[in-house]
């Protein structure tokens, strides 16, 4: 087990340096310079500017710069948010992002495996049919829309929850359901269709021939094993919840870090840019490693297969 | 006379599909006796799993009883609601399956499996359970019981596996245990030891056994007693020997004929194909693939015709206005047999 963990840890590492080299050079290709007014600075300034940055070098050695200093845990100085250290500007924000996410993960995932068990237990009735439809209008429907149907009539209109900004848990609520209903409606179809055919197997027939009432069928066999691929899915939703965080924070007004990179790419703010890549595959990378190892702990077979290898 | 502890008479069941109604089950009707093992024997799509989900009550959802009555313990079985079954399901009567791959819920440890019923019948803790699990894991002879009672199924090869299925269904000493093709998945040899496992376990639980099966070579060792069943209909029963030696309905003669014994060489599978149940004929079902058939068979059902006290067969060779045919060469010479076995109990 721990030679495949440390198998899993290097795997983990080279794909963050594959990651951070492509990063490093494909920002290069982008059009533009990280100076805003460039109009109005002077050749002289701007080398002065460069200099400062270290953008005076070759690539190659900004680039093993860069690297060197990721290796310090020092992701440079952002060029755009008064000149604080990338490392700071994150981890002073990724408390808010953290929060938001994992709330709409636990949002989507629990409501997602209540809708899909219970479509899947009256699966062919008119509960089934309404929970499909929602299911395929919650995943149609892009989160920044969602979002601002919220915000206009729950928030403006009802003003049952703070329209934006970020206080305390009430200021989390809407962008919570807004980033988490895609994932939930992901959830249910996929229970749904796991259950049902989890529901037609013979276990499941055996566990009803030992007197189980319907509760107890679904509850101790059912939900387990249809939980088991779920598994599967905290991959892409993680990347769903990054990708959706960089819309839904700005809509709110979150002080996250989705806010942050949008603000980063638009102004050429190359070492924040860089910084909050690497954060979202490292955590990315982490995720699904976790995702194996949870994997091994509710299925008894891949556990046995992992002590093996 | 013995105790008759399941009473099953005139069923009728229809499954509702998009083709119209299957009538699977057609007046069926028969009896379980107090400590006996009653084979139910037919080909394919014949109705035997049916019949037993309806004593369980657990028929598909667009399964629809029509008509007739399952007595146990004075008490109309289909008449009862979920909950009574359920009460039921497990604790008196119980059930072995068919596939034991894929009939041991993968992701709960076995002794979990096994310790259920008793947690949900006899009220009892958990550890309690465990510890009964045990001793009925022992005795379905699964090695280092102690050991492998906290391991998972996919741990276990198929014959230990089946061994699992049958400590689930005896741990709360069913009064009643239907096994459907508990050996069909299994090769060969393990087939022999679980057969002879639920022997030995029949006389120590005290169980009666409806044993379900589309080979009769199993039979034998197992059945006191046997019902033929042919497209949704029994149309033969009777003792072991009854329907061994001195079978009537022709589909019974088929049935034997197409059975591997130590004289025959030669498999003679029956020819044809059952009929579709959509629209089941209305003479005797089995007519058209019956050499020996007579016009009556195409136009009348047969009723039941006393061969003797326990043997019945519905055909209407056993009218006493039908000519006498001459059965396969492999039947005479069972009925040859049949005639010195009851010669030599007589003297
Ligand atoms: N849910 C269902 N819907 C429609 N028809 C069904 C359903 N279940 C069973 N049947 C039909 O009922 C008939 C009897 O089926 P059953 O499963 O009892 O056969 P069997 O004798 O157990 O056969 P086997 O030896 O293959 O297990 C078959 O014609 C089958 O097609
Ligand atoms: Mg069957």
């Amino acid at each position: 087990m721990r030679k495949y963990l440390l198998k899993r840890v290097f795997y983990m590492i080279l794909t963050l340096f594959l990651v951070a080299t492509i990063t490093f050079f494909l920002m290069k290709l982008m059009p533009g310079t990280p100076y805003s007014n460039q109009e109005k600075m002077t050749p002289h300034q701007i080398q002065i500017m460069n200099e400062q940055y270290g953008l005076n070098k070759p690539i190659w050695m900004q680039y093993l710069l860069y690297l060197l200093g990721m290796l310090h845990g020092d992701l440079g100085t952002s060029f755009q948010f008064s000149n604080q250290p990338v490392s700071y500007l994150i981890s002073s924000r990724i408390g808010a992002s953290a929060q938001l996410g994992i709330q709409a993960m636990i949002f989507g995932i629990f409501f997602g495996v209540i809708v899909g068990s219970i479509a899947a237990i009256n699966r062919n009735t008119w509960i089934d049919t309404t929970s499909t439809v929602l299911s395929i209008i919650g995943k149609s429907v892009p989160n920044f829309v969602l979002a601002v149907l919220l915000q206009y009539y729950i928030a403006l209109k009802l003003g049952w929850f703070p329209i934006a900004d970020w206080g305390g848990f009430s200021y989390t609520i809407l962008p919570t359901i807004a980033l988490g209903v895609g994932p939930l409606a992901e959830t249910a179809r996929f229970i749904r269709t796991g259950m049902v055919d989890v529901l037609n197997s013979d276990y499941i027939e055996l566990a009803k021939s030992k007197g189980l009432s319907r509760f107890g069928i679904v509850y101790h066999h059912a939900l387990r094993n249809s939980l088991i691929p779920l598994v599967t899915l905290i991959g892409p939703y993680t990347v769903a919840l990054m990708t959706g965080s960089m819309v839904i924070e700005n809509i709110f007004s979150i002080p996250g870090i989705g806010e942050q990179f949008v603000k980063s790419i638009l102004t050429n703010d190359y070492p924040t840019i860089m910084g909050v890549t690497m954060l979202f595959s490292a955590g990315l990378v982490a995720v699904i490693l976790l995702t194996d190892i949870i994997y091994g702990i509710i299925d008894p077979r891949i556990r046995l297969s992992g002590n093996e290898d | 006379m013995a105790e008759r502890i399941l009473d099953v008479k005139n069923l009728e069941i229809n499954f509702h599909t998009y083709a119209g109604d299957v009538k699977a089950i057609r007046d069926v009707s028969f009896h379980l006796n107090k400590g006996e093992t009653l084979a139910i024997v037919g080909e394919s799509g014949s109705g035997k799993s049916v019949t037993t989900k309806s004593l369980m009550g657990l028929l598909a959802n667009n399964a629809e009883v029509m008509g007739g009555s399952i007595m146990y313990h004075g008490k109309d079985i289909l008449k009862n609601s979920e909950k009574q079954m359920q009460n039921i399901r497990g604790k008196e009567i119980a059930m072995i399956f068919q596939d034991p791959m894929t009939s041991l819920d993968p992701t709960m440890k076995i002794g979990q499996q096994i310790a259920e019923p008793l947690i949900k019948h006899k009220k009892i803790e958990k550890k309690k359970a465990w510890a009964q699990a045990l001793d009925i894991l022992k005795l379905v002879g699964i090695t280092n019981a102690e050991e492998r009672i906290k391991d998972y199924p996919h741990q276990f090869s198929g014959g230990q596996r089946q061994r699992i299925v049958i400590a689930i269904a005896l741990v709360c000493y069913p009064e009643i245990l239907i096994a459907d093709e508990p050996t069909t998945a299994l090769d060969v040899t393990i087939q022999a030891q679980i057969l002879q496992l639920m022997k030995e376990l029949q006389s120590k639980i005290e169980t009666s056994i409806i044993f379900i099966t589309h080979d009769l070579g199993v039979v034998a060792g197992m059945a006191d007693r046997v019902a033929v069943m042919y497209a949704g209909q029994i149309v033969e029963y009777g003792t072991v020997d009854e329907i061994f030696y001195n079978p009537q309905h022709p589909y019974t003669w088929g049935l034997l004929n197409s059975m591997p014994t130590l004289t025959s060489t030669t498999l003679e599978a029956i020819p044809g194909t059952p009929p579709d149940l959509l629209d089941p004929p209305k003479g005797d079902a089995f007519a058209a693939r019956n050499p020996y058939a007579m016009k009556i068979d195409v136009e009348q059902k047969p009723p039941f015709f006393k061969v003797s006290d326990t043997h019945y067969a519905a055909t209407w060779l056993l009218h006493p206005d039908a000519p006498k045919v001459t059965p396969p060469k492999e039947i005479v010479r069972r009925h040859q047999l049949f005639a010195k076995m009851t010669a030599h109990e007589s003297v």
